[in-house]
């Protein structure tokens, strides 16, 4: 038995759930989603349609110039296939704007800018429109820290965040998301040639396997070692998770009163919900 | 005594909204009458919601409230077994399911297991709960336990024991793990195995009233049932979704599992209680 293989139906069943629950409560019926190409994007508008109807799933294309064009075809392919609201807005003029500053920018800050200017669009979008943005980053991601913090792993709510990229793509394919998305290499698309598994420096397949049994499973190093696992990919993805620990928290708020936020004054965020 | 048709409420609870949740909790009960039910079972912290952290103490009741005027109201039509966080005297707080009849409280068990670890918190907030004791309702002599108290076989060893005809089980279980392969999730699987178990070993009927919804992302899985003391599935809920189950109790059944397998007759009370004394008396943590 593959660990990280899915029973599809129930899965969808409980993130349309999530997806419709969470929204409704909040006073909201709508949710944006900005639409990379990607299959966690897909997914996550996959859902979303069926979750509130494609009626209320707004989609935003927000390419750079540098930005694949097979990308953006991927990206119009799902708004077709869903027939979902869509609008592109290109990045190009305010990332360029501010780089002109900074000629001398390597790739990873200008891949951040694009993903916090992005980040901007959709949350202006979510006042304009009153729609939630609906979050895109898979649980793979989260835990390696392969994100921009308040850049892509900002949104309001998540429906991929407890599933491996190997299960997004399990269940994008259950999902009836179109073979060319959920077959192609993942990459940011922050400069050219960008793969995630290149930059990564392993296959998802392979770090999957090994956050799974790390986490989901709670095995020691000791274990996966023994179990067979590569010890320079293990400790390489433990580095990863512990390095990148502050991206998935709340920034630190020095303790000062007799009741602070998160630490002594607790509420669960549906409070009164 | 004769058969009885009850009702399980799988509803969706609003976190530490009290009026809403006891409209809800009438709604409920209207629906629950028109199908016929003499007693309608809520889940677990059925008029506050499950994670309320902080929330607690200002969503807790003294059993003095004149928000229970309007439960027991409610009670004179129809049995109800409800959740909610009880205010002491001395303000400590409970995780506890009433059963209401006629006008009155007939019972109240306080949660005995406070589950924390993992997503679970409960005894950073509440009171643990010290007695397990059954009483006699309309279906049956019934014992109350809560979600997590069900984790712990002794206590359902001690109901049994004390005459549990009925074992009434309010939770609010967040589903977990195990998508890999099954219908549902890993711990709604162990659930209907325990309930399957306890019915069986204790000869009695299972009412368990899980709830639905999210909390911050948790997913509550429902899959409310009443298994019948032979340990076979009497009616099920669906998954995920709100509904109201409704069940038949034939007290006759009890009878007949308990006179094909008389278990309860071959308890060895004496022999537990001894064995017991000794392993705390010898027991090396």
């Amino acid at each position: 038995m593959n660990s990280l293989s899915l029973n599809c139906a129930f899965v969808r069943q409980v993130l349309t759930g999530f997806i419709a629950n969470e929204v409704r409560k909040t006073g909201f019926s709508r949710i944006v989603v900005g639409l990379s190409g990607g299959v966690d994007s897909a997914l996550s508008a996959y859902l979303g349609a069926e979750a509130l109807g494609a009626e209320n799933v707004w989609a935003l294309l927000m390419p750079y110039r540098t930005s694949s064009p097979e990308s953006r075809k991927h990206a119009e392919l799902v708004v077709k296939q869903l027939r979902i609201q869509s609008d592109v807005i290109e990045i190009t003029p305010m990332v360029d704007a501010y780089f002109e500053r900074f000629p001398e920018s390597d790739h990873v800050r200008r891949g951040n800018k694009m993903a916090r200017e992005r980040m901007t669009v959709l949350f202006d979008h979510s006042a304009m429109l009153k729609a939630l943005v609906l979050g895109t980053s898979n649980k793979t991601e989260l835990l390696l820290g392969y994100g921009t913090l308040y850049g892509d792993m900002a949104s309001a709510i998540n429906p991929l965040g407890d599933l491996y990229k190997t299960q997004v793509r399990q269940l994008a394919r259950y999902m009836g998301i179109p073979e060319v998305i959920v077959g192609k290499a993942p990459s940011g698309d922050l400069w050219v040639g960008q793969t995630d598994e290149a930059e990564l420096g392993f296959t998802y397949e392979e770090v999957d396997r090994i956050l799974y049994s790390m986490i989901d499973r709670r095995c020691e190093i000791s274990e996966l070692l023994a179990a067979g696992f590569d010890e320079q990919s293990v400790r390489a993805v433990l580095a990863k998770i512990q390095a990148s620990q502050y991206k998935r928290r709340l920034p630190l708020i020095a303790k000062i009163s007799a009741r602070t936020i998160d630490r002594d004054f607790r509420y669960p965020r549906d409070w009164g919900k | 005594m004769s058969r009885q048709t009850i009702a399980i409420a799988q509803i969706n609870p609003a976190l530490g909204d009290l009026e809403r949740n006891l409209a809800l909790h009438e709604k409920t009960a209207e629906e629950a009458l028109d199908r016929g039910a003499g007693l309608l079972v809520f889940p677990e912290l059925s008029l506050t919601g499950y994670f309320l952290k902080d929330i607690v103490s200002s969503v807790a009741l003294p059993m003095t409230s004149p928000l229970f005027g309007r439960l027991r109201d409610l009670s004179r039509r129809i049995d109800l077994v409800v959740g909610l966080v009880e205010e002491s005297a001395g303000h400590l707080f409970y995780n506890t399911a009433v059963y209401l009849t006629m006008g009155e409280i007939l019972h109240v068990h306080r949660k005995l297991y406070l589950p924390t670890y993992g997503i679970f918190d409960e005894q950073r907030y509440l009171a643990e709960g010290g007695r397990i004791r059954t009483f006699r309702t309309r279906i049956g002599r019934s014992a109350i336990l809560i979600c997590e108290d069900m984790w712990h076989p002794s206590a359902a060893c001690v109901a049994s024991i004390d005459g549990m005809e009925i074992l009434i089980s309010p939770a609010a279980s967040p589903g977990r793990g195990g998508l890999e392969e099954g219908e549902s999730f890993a711990n709604a699987r162990a659930w209907e195995t325990i309930n399957r178990a306890y019915a069986q070993l204790f000869t009695c009927y299972v009412l368990f009233a899980n709830r639905v919804g999210y909390e911050d992302g948790a997913c509550f899985w429902g899959g409310s049932e009443v298994i019948g003391p032979s340990g076979k599935p009497v009616a099920k809920a669906a998954y995920l979704s709100e509904e109201v189950l409704i069940a038949e109790i034939d007290p006759a059944e009890v009878r007949r599992a308990r006179t094909a397998n008389p278990l309860l007759r071959d308890e060895r009370l004496n022999v537990t209680l001894h064995e017991l004394e000794r392993v705390r008396r010898e027991r090396v943590e």
